[in-house]
């Protein structure tokens, strides 16, 4: 039927039309911005001597090397703690729970530790880790309250894989005679590599990008320090997302807190693209 | 002669296979007992938190009385008469975020409308890898980009002495809640049925209005929980905030500087001690509570409107 | 089986060859200093040169403000303690200050501000709020924007305590590091802040206090008024031992004087 669209229709349609392009077009432009400024203002300090000296007073240079590595140690830390418990926890979710309060329980708990802003998680941090254990402020404890952040992201993408692994693969192996364990670690977690991958990276993300949990936890000095260094107690370390933070508002350094914030960005850009590609390319099985 | 020895030796085998067996139930029954720790670590870790939080803020609360703590609107930690009224610091943290909501909600909603219904697959493919961009960006770049451009352009653009105040951290705070609103709202947008759009476009209406009308409203419990998400990050930012709004403890103006529950916290943790330490405790307390009840108000009116 | 076997075995192989060369070998003795942004110049460059003379001790620096350092030291956080201000006397009774060095604290405005010279009087005038147009000081007529540090900060406590406005100043941002302020004031036209002298770059124009403008001679002889003391905290109780006493003599000496100065601070006489 050929019914003519009234004038008052055709103009909301298209206000609603230009508010919809404006808004996305609004997005695309900030996110441009946003890059743009980063790039224009910190590529061009982005040097070689940056990258690999400590700060020196001595000389007048300024050098990220510390903080770069810093953030590597906290990752690695940070990762090998939280992947046994979280795969450990969505296990135990998927494949032995069996009362449904326990499930929903533990899920809620989940929920609620991801909702928790990030200062709070600094301050508990502080007052469990730096205080009560004693550790001091310290990579670790950074590391450890890090642990306590990234655990839902980590059940849950475990979780949510664990649950595409048919159920025939488990009830083929425990006809064969296996155990429950021995049918976990050989049918179900390898299938499952995509999800706890996945994980991973995003977790490494959240990482990378965390600042305020770190301020009390893990410091904002810049010394360099080795791995022997970044696991024991007592040893502060600011990583890249904090000493941006100090070079902008402590010392008005803004050469070297934008060059941080492009290679902040680079990073993100990279993990982004890790994330993606290893949900195509490990979606094989 | 052979018998017995097959017999032994069957005997044996069975024997190792029984011991064996013996190893390995005990492997199952470990490793069991494992799993079920790390499953309920999470909770643990909850109650860690919670009685961390209570056993250190109750205390402050007690002394400064709980009416004068959370109506109180002076702040003054540091003063030789300190007074620890945390008003500012919550209506402050409650008009920023419901500024960056009313700004970021609509302006992501229409982005999702455009990346679900209106944008062919390669455009959409980008923006939405745009986004995905903004969302893993840290905070502190956001702040940094907020100290450097938005401040000074505040200042110049409404004439103030001073761009840091509470109008530049609900910008900042918008921007920060785009992409969470954006992907969320795209997913609730896409999964409407299309019988619903078919329907409509059935009777004659056209595609902007099966949009607005239709689809964005069936839509509804999806961009509410997109909502939730974006107030939960923009009630819990501290270091970008805190780079752009001025840190002074007012009672909130929109172009007067002004200090979040977040920043607060932040901007006097390091070098607090004695009753003023314990006050920020409090406050950070206060913040949880507050952020738990949000979650459970919204929690039930989003769950509600699922029917 | 085997080859996740081997592939462990692998990893961990690497882990600790990675491990043992970051490692060098020696066991490295750490001196950790906790406090005064202000003072981060000065206990950089006295680190660095001490570093550079005792290859095996490091030297740290956590820039938390004064009155985080004071606590630390006390709590047992850290060796040495860095305050801008003096003890307060409920700190006296368990801790030792050691005056290092002299800093003058720089009044500071946009260098596009006219103004020049203010007194003592003037200044607690503007931060208590009584002065509000720069043209009544002689700038622009521009509103005035009080920039200052937080409530711990001990450049703050020096600069209330000689104005005279203790409690009582009406600030438009309070900032947590001196730098900050040097870099809010600097990108601000109607800005009026105070700062470490150390810290102060060319992004700012110094004001003169009742006609003295700050340097070594004047911070020495006391005709800049605007001065504090930049302080070693140390516990009564516990003496300091090994790296941290060596360093805390160092800081101490005469030798130190040299890199007082490069960082822009007054050395005492010793």
């Amino acid at each position: 039927m050929n019914e003519k669209i009234s004038l008052k229709r055709k103009i909301k349609c298209a206000a609603l039309n230009a508010l919809t392009y404006g808004a996305a077009g609004t997005v695309c432009l900030l996110l441009a911005g946003i890059i743009g400024c980063i790039l224009f203002k910190g590529l061009p300090h982005i040097t070689v001597g940056l990258l690999t000296s400590k700060p020196s007073l001595l000389n007048d240079t300024a050098g990220i090397l510390p903080n770069i590595l810093n953030t590597l140690y906290i990752i690695i830390i940070t990762l090998v703690i939280v992947l046994p418990i979280g795969v450990g926890a969505a296990v135990y979710l998927n494949e032995y729970a069996k009362n449904k309060r326990a499930v929903r329980l533990i899920e809620l708990a989940a929920e609620t530790l991801a909702g928790i802003p990030s200062i709070i998680y600094g301050l508990v941090g502080m007052l469990v880790f730096v205080q009560f254990c004693g550790i001091g402020k310290s990579l670790l404890a950074g590391a450890l309250t890090l642990v306590i952040m990234t655990l839902p992201t980590v059940m849950r993408t475990t979780q949510e894989s664990l649950k595409t692994v048919p159920d025939s693969y488990r009830e083929g192996a425990l006809a064969l005679g296996a155990g429950k364990w021995h049918m976990i670690r050989t049918a179900v977690l390898p299938s499952a590599a995509d999800g706890i991958v996945t994980g991973c990276i995003l977790s490494i993300g959240r990482i990378v990008g965390e600042s305020a949990a770190l301020l009390f936890t893990s410091g904002m000095a810049s010394e360099m320090l080795n791995i022997f260094q970044a696991v024991s107690p007592g040893n502060a370390g600011s990583t890249l997302t904090v000493a941006l933070y100090m070079y902008a508002k402590e010392r008005g350094d803004f050469d070297t807190a934008f060059a941080i914030a492009a290679i902040l960005l680079g990073l993100t850009l990279l993990i982004n693209l890790a994330a993606k590609l290893s949900a195509k390319l490990l979606k094989r099985s | 002669m052979q018998s017995s020895v097959l017999t032994a030796a069957s005997a044996k085998s069975r024997a190792r296979l029984g011991g064996l067996k013996k190893t390995a139930d005990l492997l199952e029954k470990l490793m069991s007992g494992v799993f079920t720790i790390c499953g309920f670590i999470s909770a643990a870790f909850v109650l860690i938190i919670t009685v961390f939080l209570i056993i250190s803020g109750v205390p402050a609360i007690k002394e400064i009385g709980i009416f004068n703590f959370l109506f109180g609107t002076v702040w003054a930690s540091a003063a030789a008469e300190p007074s620890y009224g945390i008003l500012p610091f919550i209506l402050t943290s409650v008009y920023g975020t419901f500024g960056a909501i009313i700004i970021g909600v609509p302006v992501g909603l229409l982005c999702a409308v455009f990346l679900a219904e209106m944008s062919g697959g390669k455009l959409s493919a980008a923006v939405r890898s745009a986004v995905d961009l903004m969302s893993g960006i840290p905070s502190v770049v956001y702040g940094l980009v907020g100290m450097i451009i938005v401040v000074p352009t505040v200042r110049e653009a409404f004439g103030l002495p001073d761009g840091a105040n509470l109008f530049s951290a609900i910008t900042v705070l918008a921007v920060m809640i785009l992409p969470s609103v954006i992907s969320v709202s795209e997913t609730a947008i896409r999964a409407v049925p299309k019988e619903y759009r078919e329907a409509s476009l059935a009777l004659g209406a056209t595609k902007t209005e099966t949009i607005f009308k239709v689809t964005v409203p069936a839509a509804k419990s999806g961009i509410l929980a997109s909502a939730v998400l974006g107030i939960g990050r923009a009630i819990g930012e501290a270091m970008a905030v805190m780079m752009v709004s001025g840190n002074v403890a007012n009672m909130p103006k929109l172009f007067g500087s002004v200090r979040f529950l977040t920043t607060a916290i932040a901007s006097e943790m390091s070098y607090s001690s004695g009753l003023q330490r314990q006050a920020l405790f409090s406050v950070a307390l206060s913040l949880f509570a507050f952020i738990m009840i949000i979650n459970v108000i919204l929690n039930i009116a989003v769950k509600g409107k699922r029917d | 089986m085997k080859k996740i076997r081997l592939a462990g075995l692998a990893a961990a192989a690497l882990l600790t060859v990675g491990m043992l060369s970051g490692c060098g070998g020696k066991t490295e003795q750490t001196v950790t200093t906790d406090g005064s942004t202000s003072m981060e110049k000065v206990i950089g460059f006295l680190s660095e040169a001490y570093m550079e003379k005792n290859q095996d001790v490091k030297v740290t620096y956590n820039p938390t403000g004064s009155g985080a350092g004071i606590q630390a030291v006390r709590d047992g956080y850290c060796d040495i303690g860095l305050s801008s201000r003096d003890l307060k006397d409920e700190e006296k009774t368990d801790l030792n200050a050691t005056v290092v060095a002299i800093d003058g604290i720089a009044v500071i405005v946009n260098p596009e501000n006219p103004a020049a010279d203010l007194s003592v009087e003037q200044i607690g005038k503007i931060y208590t709020g009584e002065i509000t147009n720069w043209s009544e000081v002689g700038g622009n007529d521009l509103p005035i924007v009080c920039i200052g540090r937080e409530a711990a900060s001990g450049t703050r406590d020096g600069f209330e305590s000689i104005t005279g406005t203790k409690d009582s100043c009406k600030y438009a941002q309070e900032l947590t590091s001196t730098g900050d302020v040097v870099q809010t004031v600097s990108s601000n036209p109607n800005a009026i802040g105070y700062a470490s002298l150390a810290s102060v770059k060319d992004t700012v124009k110094t004001l003169k206090v009742d006609g003295v403008a700050p340097s070594n001679e004047t911070i020495l002889n006391g005709t800049y008024r605007v001065q504090r003391s930049f302080i070693l905290v140390t516990k009564k109780d516990k003496e300091l031992t090994g790296a941290a006493k060596d360093f805390f003599d160092f800081a101490m000496s005469k030798e130190a004087d040299e890199y007082i100065e490069k960082a822009g601070a007054v050395p005492v006489a010793k």
